[in-house]
């Protein structure tokens, strides 16, 4: 009974950070798969979003859900300069200037976040309600995780109904597919990647924020945590909104499992299975062939 | 590149000429000694300097003649640095052999991780030299017991070279043994992108479909390359090692694999020389800034990249060449 307990205490920890990645990668995905391009700058966002979060609470008081709100209003409208300025002009182009331009991003931020709010860790304030644990059946589970796993399954829900439901998803998943195609429809592609690249960085400036107790936030987050996001669009397969999502459970789960049974291994064991993965099925788990 | 000549004949000479030595190349073995004597007080930093030319020149190999983009790089750095520090922490401090070791040891994790990785292309390659340093990474840190883990290898103890040149205070030993390693595989290196060996992996780089229409075996010219380039690295990682007697984990991170790319692509790739020209330029200017504000270098790096990127594509001999062909072409 305890280790069933043990188990499903475990998952659900699994669970919340299978979460935050995904909100944090989904958007890594369908610009890289949409635009083709190598974007190692995507942590910036989440960082820019976990920075907001963290200081609108800890200094200005505001609570929990305005803060994560506009952090991500914020990012998304901050994102769209830093596209058609920076990316835009790389677009289709070497992939070798699209890392060195997004290497370039990450480590100015870095040092940029470490210039205004400090090398310390930005602890985010969690309000009393979510401070506590919960016991759900016989599994004991953090109030703060089942309020990611909840926030999580309502964006995920809300973002797939999204884009298979409304025109402007049509659209993304239209230039994805064949993007010369899509512009001879006379798709708006320019306007259709700012949005898009938009959209990502918002979600995950609400990742970023939402997990700031999971994935604490200090200036080399863009950096330090860049292989997971990547390993999960890597194994999700590119272009792909559900692909990242499975990928970000497996992660998750498979992080929260090593963690808790074999610690001495870390995240070797990740990164094994990714290569193994890869290995196997090169454009990832749900990739197109 | 160089110009390309017009008529089939300047065509065939320049094809014969290509692999004389020319005046110029004397350049940075001349500058290097120059800076010997010049600048006394910095042997150290450039005994550093020589060693990582070596590690962007290993990444040249890699990024610039076969067309690889790795971010991975510092896995072979590292293991060839970690290779040499444990084997003079246990007891074998005689340096050559240590360097010896250090390039069979990465050059076996380059071929191993090669015949993994190199299957695959474009993004999913980029990830898995990502994954494949990220691995390493966390193995050096989890074995504690071997690696030191965090606070890095302690207790090196690095015999003198031949049993006479002592690792001394001042550097010199240091200086002229990463400057002969050097130059020993800048020769190897110079002889290798010449051969035919080399213009095959130039054709794999421009295209690859026509290479494996002509029958080129893909595939392995590729994977030697990257385990050539894996061993390099490692005699590099290796240097630095013995010449500072301490290995950390930094020698395995992202940030080393995107710092030596920034410093090839300050310099030029696939030329030979782009660090030659880039990995001093980094180095010394790291050197002047670092010490007044170590944490905001970070920053303009990161803006100098974004703006080579933007505007200076090519690099410092990109830029050469171009003020050069437009001089001649005035005349």
């Amino acid at each position: 009974m305890n280790g069933i307990a043990a188990a499903l205490g475990v998952g659900l920890h699994g669970l919340a950070f299978a979460m935050v990645l995904y909100l944090i990668s989904v958007g890594l995905s369908v610009t890289m798969g949409m635009m083709g391009f190598v974007n190692l700058a995507h942590g910036v966002f989440a960082m820019a979003g976990g920075y907001i979060v963290t200081n609108l609470i800890n200094r200005y008081g505001v609570s929990l859900p305005p803060a994560i709100a506009m952090a991500a209003v914020a990012v998304a409208v901050l994102s769209l300069p830093i596209e058609r300025l920076l990316y835009r002009r790389l677009y289709g182009g070497d992939e070798l200037d699209q890392v060195l331009l997004t290497m370039g991003l990450v480590f100015m931020s870095g040092a940029a976040a470490q210039y205004l709010f400090g090398a310390l860790q930005q602890p985010l304030r969690l309000p009393p309600a979510l401070s506590g644990g919960l016991r759900v059946g016989i599994a004991e589970v953090s109030a703060y995780d089942a309020m990611l796993i909840v926030c999580g399954v309502v964006l995920v829900t809300g973002l797939w109904l999204g884009v298979e439901r409304s025109r402007f998803g049509a659209k993304i998943r239209a230039a994805v597919d064949n993007l010369r195609m899509a512009q001879s429809l006379g798709i708006d592609t320019s306007r259709l990647f700012s949005l898009t690249f938009a959209l990502g960085s918002g979600l995950a400036a609400l990742g970023g924020g939402l997990g700031a107790a999971l994935i604490t936030i200090s200036p080399g987050y863009a950096l330090d945590n860049l292989v997971y996001f990547l390993v999960v669009v890597a194994l999700g397969g590119l272009g792909n909104i559900r692909g990242p999502f499975f990928a970000a459970l497996l992660i998750g789960l498979a992080d929260s499992a090593c963690k808790y049974l074999i610690p001495q291994f870390g995240a070797f064991l990740i990164y094994a299975m990714t290569m193994a993965i890869l290995l196997w099925r090169p454009r990832g788990l749900f990739g197109r062939v | 590149m160089p110009a390309v000549p017009t008529d089939a004949s300047a065509a065939i000479t320049a094809h014969v000429w290509r692999h004389r030595y020319r005046a110029h190349e004397a350049l940075p073995w001349a500058v290097a000694l120059a800076a010997y004597f010049a600048f006394p007080n910095y042997l150290p930093l450039a005994a550093q300097t020589l060693a990582t030319i070596l590690f962007a020149l290993s990444a040249d190999l890699v990024l610039g003649y076969a067309g690889i983009v790795t971010l991975g790089q510092a896995a072979f750095f590292g293991t060839g640095a970690y290779t040499a520090g444990i084997l003079a922490a246990h007891g074998w401090g005689e340096p050559l052999s240590g360097l010896l070791a250090a390039a069979v040891v990465a050059a076996a994790v380059g071929l191993l991780s090669g015949l993994i990785i190199l299957r695959s292309s474009g993004l999913t390659l980029l990830m898995q030299t990502l994954v494949v340093a990220a691995l390493l990474h966390e193995a050096a840190n989890k074995a504690s017991a071997i690696t030191g883990g965090d606070d890095g290898l302690q207790g090196m103890q690095v015999w003198p070279i031949f049993g006479r040149f002592e690792f001394g205070l001042f550097g010199r030993t240091s200086f002229f043994y990463c400057l002969i390693v050097l130059f020993l595989c800048w020769l190897g290196v110079r002889r290798l992108v010449h051969s035919p060996f080399g213009r095959s992996l130039t054709g794999i780089r421009e295209n690859v479909v026509r290479m494996h229409a002509i029958g080129a075996p893909v595939f392995v010219r590729r994977l030697v390359v990257y385990t050539i380039s894996a061993g390099l690295a490692g005699i590099s990682g290796a240097l630095i090692a013995q010449t500072t007697g301490f290995v950390g984990l930094d020698s395995l991170s992202l940030e080393r694999s995107g710092t030596v790319l920034i410093m090839l692509i300050i310099g030029g790739v696939g030329r030979l020389y782009g660090a030659f020209v880039g990995v001093p330029l980094y180095m010394v200017a790291q050197d002047r800034f670092s010490s007044i504000e170590p944490v905001y270098w970070y920053f303009w790096i990161g803006l100098l990249m974004v703006l080579l990127v933007s505007f200076a594509r090519g690099g410092v001999l990109g830029l050469c060449d171009r003020l050069w062909r437009r001089a001649r072409g005035r005349r």
